[in-house]
């Protein structure tokens, strides 16, 4: 139990010591004993690909030969490079390994930890083809990214508090209940201009100042970490990487506001996440963190998870609320908004994980310095969890203003197999896209707006030329369709219409009348719904129409389907010039489509055809396509 | 339920299982999610019975326990399968091909989605992303997970659930 501010200071110095190697003092580790220390990550990405097998082979062979004394390891949050997972890195030296194997680890350990010779063949190769031993400070996908939010994820163990404090956890909730009001802190915050992380971009300092002048004695705390735009996972990296800063930021509000009582909704499709923060709040209570007079002070507060079950709307704010209380996820109307009257009609402040997990360094560092990250209007940094048809997938936290062609091409290294880029698509399915002509366009809050896309709560999904862009909009309406509440009918009947004409353009029954129906629809949908949900589901049409517009012309006046997706539509055609004649796709085909021999040229009757594409992955001519061939 | 089960023993634990999770539930503010939660990790399913003691045991109308557990996905009146298949379909899966893991599971299973093998071994779903989406196309059984499958290793993987 830490009483006061003395016996922070004391663990913290203690623990610092204990990790120097990780802060590269040497010296000072030497000091501890401690000769090496070893990170493995072991959550989402790397864990399913087999970390865990190759931390266990790990701490046999540290066990085997008595060095428990002299070699750490360490079990970490997220690192990033998901791509290339799991990843271990080893102190000193911070010496990143990619793709481990458990086969790997004897040589890792023999010629490494034994011999001093780091193993060349499994460090993290970079864009022009160099291997780089320290990653985390030279390579690429690295060095442009700023850790504000992720500052503890993948290099402390979460399940330790006590490596939390080593890297100052818990000074910031130190800080404001020692040395500042609560108005000083509601000031800080609106001075520093953060944005909430959660998708809309509201100011948080503006948010606190509401529910903080609300005279009532009961106020809640809640946090969001419903996450549901699909694709998205920072989120759950930071719950499952440093649940800690969580927890302080949560305690920071509750202390700003004037509430005692915090929840954290988290999705229960995240079950690793559940255990670390539950785990987390449990050793923050024994600490003294959580719970009655933390620090020595007349501050009380404490902390619930709240598990979802399933349902996109309760991300929404009035939703959420109404599920803690147990009812259907139901929005409700705004105002009063939740600031005067939210969960249990008591004023609420609701903030996402990330942006939580933000403010303890704001407090710690300060306004002025937070406002020097960024553009004008968003300040700090924002994590964006890189996926789809991209060479190295993972997490990146970027300072507002990077560009899409930084992330995409410079740290992710751009697109697999030689193709194109086509668009990128944030917000999820409340966003749009953005093509290729905006990769130079700095991403922030309003330049995301303007393209008719969202930030969102940060997920980017990369496509490139294999992507229909009708399919994709028919993709997001199914979701905001099948998750809409049925509450407000714009949104109950206003999505499923969308969708039925989407379904119909990418079966080619599309008439040129249905792009206008969409708009109208999607510009009235827009106005009439009740929540956000509602509001946004008509972005992904319109930004893919806005962009896009060719495509559906394609599928509607020539019925083909460009990116040779849309199976309804798509034709597959033998290209006798190229056809050998080998006959391979006919001895293939499922249904017996194909006929021709020697003599005669193959030809796919396409009444038969059920498009299983068999054939054009098997012709060794590359002669089956089922699309225009790219430059002819 | 225990009457109709004419007493068998698990019948009967889960029974008082679930009488301990309301029990424990009772004073807490909106008790009712979190109750569901387990009843459904003692059960498997919310059949309606499980439903009708909640319902009693919260002091609830029953309307409101059925109109809880429709509203959430995550909530199955369905008994699922030994092994619960779960292919995302969250938008980086999708753009990596998930659909054509969903159909190769489809038939390869002979069932459709959201429902049951007839052995009750395997049952199959849709479901949205389990925040893996770097290892894209996810596919998880319980709480294993499988990142980067292609179609063709769809029967491979069900073999690590025949049993020996
Ligand atoms: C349909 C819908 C889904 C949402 N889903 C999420 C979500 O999963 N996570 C999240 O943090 N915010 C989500 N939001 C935004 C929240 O309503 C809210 O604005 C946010 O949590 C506030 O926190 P912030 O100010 O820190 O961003 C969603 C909004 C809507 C309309
Ligand atoms: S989209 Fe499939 S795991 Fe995220």
């Amino acid at each position: 139990m830490i009483k006061n501010v003395e016996q922070l200071n004391f663990l913290r110095d203690k623990m610092r010591k204990e990790m120097a190697l990780r802060r590269g003092v040497e010296a000072e580790a030497a000091e501890m004993g401690g000769r090496m220390q070893i990170l493995v990550c072991g959550v989402a990405g790397c864990q399913s690909s087999g970390s865990l097998g190759v931390y266990n082979e790990l701490k046999n062979l540290i066990e085997t030969n008595k060095l428990e004394d002299e070699i750490k390891i360490i079990s970490t949050g997220c690192m990033g490079l998901c791509a290339l997972g799991p990843l271990m890195v080893v102190y000193p030296g911070r010496v990143m390994y990619t793709k481990v194997k458990p086969e790997d680890v004897a040589e890792i350990f023999q010629s490494h930890i034994m011999e001093g010779k780091p193993v060349e063949r499994l460090f993290a190769v970079d864009n022009d083809g160099t291997k780089i031993a320290d990653a985390l400070g030279q390579h690429s996908f690295y060095t442009k990214q700023l850790k504000i939010a992720l500052k503890n994820c993948g290099t402390i163990d979460p399940y330790s508090i006590e490596e939390y404090i080593g890297v100052d956890g818990y000074q910031a909730l130190a800080k404001v209940l020692k040395e500042m009001d609560p108005e000083d802190v509601v000031d800080t915050m609106k001075e520093s201009n953060l944005r909430g992380r959660g998708g809309a971009g509201f100011p948080t300092g503006m948010k606190w100042a509401f529910a903080a002048s609300q005279q009532k004695r009961q106020k809640y705390v809640c946090c969001n970490a419903d996450e549901g735009d699909p694709g998205a996972f920072m989120d759950r990296s930071v719950l499952e990487g440093d649940p800690h800063s969580v927890i302080e930021a949560m305690a920071i509000a509750g202390y700003a506001i004037g509430s005692n009582q915090g929840y954290v909704y988290v999705r229960a499709e995240y079950p690793v996440a559940v255990k670390t923060l539950k785990a987390a709040i449990q050793q923050a209570k024994e600490y003294g963190f959580l719970g009655q007079n933390i620090l020595g002070t007349d501050f009380s507060f404490d902390l619930e998870v709240r598990l979802g079950a399933g349902a996109f709307v309760c991300g929404e704010e009035t939703a959420l609320m109404t599920s803690i209380e147990g009812h259907r996820g139901e929005p409700k109307p705004r105002p009063p908004f939740p600031a005067v009257k939210g969960l249990f009609g008591e004023p609420t402040i609701l903030n996402n994980v990330e942006t939580y997990a933000t403010i303890p360094r704001i407090i710690l560092n300060g306004a002025e310095w937070f406002n020097s990250i960024g553009t004008e209007k968003s300040k700090g940094t924002k994590v964006f969890a890189v996926g789809g048809k991209i060479e190295r997938t993972g997490l990146v936290e970027v300072p507002m203003g990077t560009t899409l062609r930084e992330i995409v091409f410079d740290m992710c290294g751009g697109i697999p197999n030689g193709k194109e880029f086509k668009a990128a698509q944030t917000g999820g399915p409340s966003g749009g896209c953005i093509p290729a002509e905006a990769l130079d366009t700095p991403i922030d809050y309003d330049n995301l707006i303007a393209l008719g896309s969202m930030m969102g709560s940060g997920g980017l999904i990369v496509m490139d030329e294999d992507t229909c862009m009708v399919d994709l909009a028919r993709f997001f309406l199914d979701f905001t369709f099948d998750e809409s509440c049925g509450k407000c009918s714009p949104c109950r009947l206003g999505t499923k219409r969308m969708y039925e004409i989407l379904e119909k353009i990418t079966q080619g029954k599309g008439e040129l009348e249905d792009i206008e129906k969409l708009e109208v629809l999607a510009r009235n949908i827009k106005n009439s719904a009740l929540c956000g949900l509602g509001q946004t589901a008509p972005n992904p049409i319109l930004s893919t129409l806005r962009y896009f517009k060719d495509e559906y012309m394609a599928h509607v006046v020539d019925k083909t389907c460009p990116a040779g997706v849309c199976k309804s539509i798509i034709k597959f055609k033998i290209d006798n010039e190229l056809c050998r004649s080998c006959g391979i796709c006919k001895k293939h085909c499922p249904v017996g489509a194909i006929s021709g021999d020697k003599q005669n040229p193959y030809i796919i009757d396409q009444d038969k055809c059920i498009k299983c594409g068999v054939c054009a992955q098997k012709c060794p001519f590359n002669s089956i396509l089922h699309r225009e061939r790219k430059g002819v | 339920m225990a009457n109709e089960c004419n007493g068998c023993e698990q019948a009967l634990a889960m029974e008082k299982a679930l009488d301990e999770v309301i029990a424990r539930y009772k004073d807490t503010k909106g008790p009712l999610i979190p109750v569901l939660h387990e009843a459904q990790a003692i059960y498997g399913y919310l059949p309606f019975e499980v439903q009708l003691r909640i319902a009693e045991g919260l002091d609830l109308p029953l309307a409101d326990v059925y109109g809880v557990v429709s509203f959430y996905t995550g909530f199955t009146t369905k008994p699922k399968g030994k092994y619960r298949i779960s292919v995302c379909m969250g938008t980086a899966c999708y753009v990596k091909g998930a659909e054509a893991i969903l159909d190769k599971f489809t038939t390869t299973l002979g069932i459709n989605v959201g429902d049951c093998t007839e052995d009750g071994k395997f049952s199959l779903d849709a479901c949205r992303c389990v925040g893996a989406c770097g290892l894209a196309p996810v596919v998880m059984i319980n709480d294993d997970v499988y990142g980067n499958v292609i179609p063709e290793n769809v029967e491979n993987i069900l073999k690590n659930y025949e049993e020996a």
